[in-house]
């Protein structure tokens, strides 16, 4: 540790917080340190060097095989090993066209990492393509990106751009006779083009909907060409297992998911932001160390992970070690890496009706299953979150829920019902509380809600009526003993359950339950 | 590029310029232009610095935009690399806190405690 900054003595770094010094970035190695516009910086950085290994020391086989060895599983949300896929499509090289594609087509509800990526280090996903080019075979490349990310964009044009003029794109990469070429695609913001045959659909361009798989894209994929595809953050890896290799990437994680994860933060947490983690950190220490813990004294009540496609992981396995299979076996998944931390004031009914009604609108209507199914599991959300509910309601949301995982087209379907899912699975007294008792523990589901005025504790000053916006309510003709003014009254029948009235009364005398 | 020995040329030579060698006179500032400071309001932080430097022909200093550093919570984030030195992290910057930034720290050698992420929760 070198001396610090003019001899203060206070910590006067990030690299000295808790945040940071026990995060261990890999894809996130360069973001926040080189200037992502400049492709010198990326060199200095030993930018292009894995490329110009691969290109003057190894053989396609041994590129793949490396990436075999290093255990790299694909860091958009399946996690199916990266090496295997470009195993799949290292057939017949020379002989047909192939395609390399790079899905940056992001969409689950907060989750930014693949952006963050491409913001701030774009040169190192280029490069990583490139690699998965010679290896495979291919001398044309896509990144599908969605334009809800200008700078994204804007950043990876000029990176695509400066490495064509410094011709580490183009022919002859580095007096070799390999060629690749890249462009960039921009997508639409359909979730559903995150899925792979849907995402190449969209670049031939088609309507964006998925397609039945077996044909594998590692077969027949891009203009029913071998196609490999791969995640922003999986890309991001590549370099650095290339310059380190296999069994430095291999020694990082536990024992079936090498290397790190990148996980963006959100919801109830103190530190929101972008942190990266070897596989197999605790639950537990990326909320309370790394994220600072809950806001506000509150307890913690589940984490989200994966997006609509994933599930909630409950308090009791916050010491589950986070990687692929651990998830999986709680009925999450790995997802992305959006990981949204809520407390108890989030009804779990809500939650799920909330990703549920996510992908009623992003199904892309193809198949029925999705397409209907999944609007019905919302409607009986929502005779439950109302107060209509029935215990039989359970039993159809989950029948109806397993048909809907096995019978879908694509991965948006097959997963969507995961919210529902794995909240009846933990919370399944919640769902209890809404049907039987109709009522919701946390206080969210407004028509569960009722605000009532304790008589005995209203001194009457009428801040609550001068609050209400729906003006409903009124003085009463109860005068608490000791107290000057008749006390104060919620007609309930008019009550729009916005809580201005809570807010506004500085006696305690109002209750919602 | 037609050859290792030219990417190595450009690798050496900008080297220094991102990781400040040991007895540098160098000055380093980068701040955090991703979409998450942007939206915090970044710009207006990026250019104070930048055109504060020029106009004072501060030629030993540099300002660079970045990506994300991951703190999102904190952004506008600004960070100052000198050889031999920590680097000094401030955070919720805006463009009159750069200023004071330029004259205290990088002008006249001592850091500005109230904006560093250590002191961030305190105000």
């Amino acid at each position: 540790m070198s001396e610090k900054a003019c001899g203060t003595g206070v910590q006067t770094s990030l690299n000295d917080t808790v945040f940071y010094k026990t995060q261990r970035r890999l894809a996130l190695r360069n973001c926040g340190i080189i200037d992502p516009e400049s492709i010198d910086e990326y060199i200095a950085m030993d930018g292009y060097k894995a490329l110009g290994k691969v290109l003057t020391e190894m053989t396609p086989d041994g590129v793949i095989d490396e990436i075999l060895k290093s255990g790299l599983r694909g860091r958009g949300g399946a996690g199916f090993p990266t090496g295997m896929k470009w195993k799949f499509a290292s057939g017949n090289r020379g002989n047909v066209q192939k395609y390399v594609c790079c899905n940056a087509d992001e969409g689950d509800p907060g989750a930014f990492m693949d952006r963050s990526v491409l913001e701030g280090d774009p040169h190192a996903v280029i490069e990583a393509m490139a690699i998965a080019a010679y290896a495979i075979g291919s001398d044309q490349g896509y990144i599908y990106v969605r334009a809800e990310y200008p700078i994204a964009v804007k950043r990876l044009q000029i990176a695509i751009e400066q490495a064509k003029k410094y011709g580490l794109l183009g022919k002859n990469i580095f007096g070799t006779d390999f060629n690749f070429d890249l462009s960039i695609r921009l997508g639409a913001g359909a979730f559903v083009c995150g899925e792979e045959t849907a995402l190449m659909t969209s670049i031939e361009g088609n309507r964006g909907e998925p397609r039945p798989r077996p044909p594998f894209p590692a077969i027949k994929g891009l203009f029913g060409k071998p196609t490999i595809l791969n995640n922003v953050e999986t890309y991001a890896n590549i370099p650095q297992i290339i310059l380190n290799g296999a069994d430095w990437f291999a020694s990082i994680g536990t024992e079936k998911s090498k290397g790190t994860k990148v996980f963006a933060l959100g919801g109830k947490i103190k530190n929101t932001g972008l942190v990266e983690v070897p596989m197999g950190t605790t639950l537990r220490h990326i909320i309370e160390e790394i994220g600072g813990g809950i806001p506000n004294g509150k307890k913690f009540k589940a984490a989200q992970t994966g997006g609509p496609s994933g599930g909630c992981i409950p308090a009791s396995h916050i010491d589950t070690p986070i990687d692929y299979d651990n998830l999986l076996a709680i009925g999450s998944m790995m997802g992305s890496g959006g990981l949204i931390v809520m407390d108890e004031d989030n009804c779990m009914v809500d939650i799920a009706r909330f990703f549920l009604d996510f992908t009623v609108d992003e199904s892309c209507g193809k198949c029925t299953p999705c397409r209907v199914g999944t609007k019905r599991l919302m409607e009986i959300l929502d005779k439950i979150i109302s107060g209509n509910g029935e215990m039989e309601d359970l039993d159809r949301l989950e029948e109806l829920a397993n048909y809907i995982k096995s019978a879908s087209l694509c991965g948006l379907g097959q997963t969507a019902p995961n919210p529902v899912l794995s909240t009846m699975r933990y919370f399944r007294d919640e769902y209890i509380a809404h049907i039987v008792d109709k009522k919701c523990p946390a206080g969210v589901c407004k028509k569960l809600v009722r605000y009532e005025i304790d008589p005995e504790k209203c001194i009457g000053c009428g801040m609550c009526a001068k609050n209400c916006p729906a003006s409903t309510i009124v003085r009463t003709n109860y005068t608490a003993p000791g107290h000057k003014l008749a006390s104060m009254e919620i007609k309930q029948e008019n009550c729009v359950k916005c809580g201005a009235c809570m807010t506004n009364c500085k006696f305690n005398a109002i209750t919602k339950g | 590029m037609k050859s290792l020995a030219e990417l190595a040329e450009i690798r050496e030579r900008m080297k220094g310029k991102v990781i400040l060698c040991e007895g540098s006179n160098d000055t380093r500032i980068v701040v955090g232009l991703a979409t998450c400071g942007i939206a915090a309001g970044a710009r207006p932080v990026f250019e104070t610095l930048a055109e504060g430097v020029k106009r004072e022909k501060l030629d030993r200093v540099t300002v660079v935009q970045t990506g994300c550093i991951g703190i999102c919570q904190y952004e506008p984030v600004v960070e100052v690399f000198q050889a031999g030195k920590d680097k000094v992290t401030y955070v919720k910057m805006t463009a009159e806190k750069a200023q004071r930034v330029l004259d205290e720290h990088i002008k006249g050698g001592k850091v500005v405690e109230e904006y560093l992420i250590a002191n961030a929760n305190k105000a």
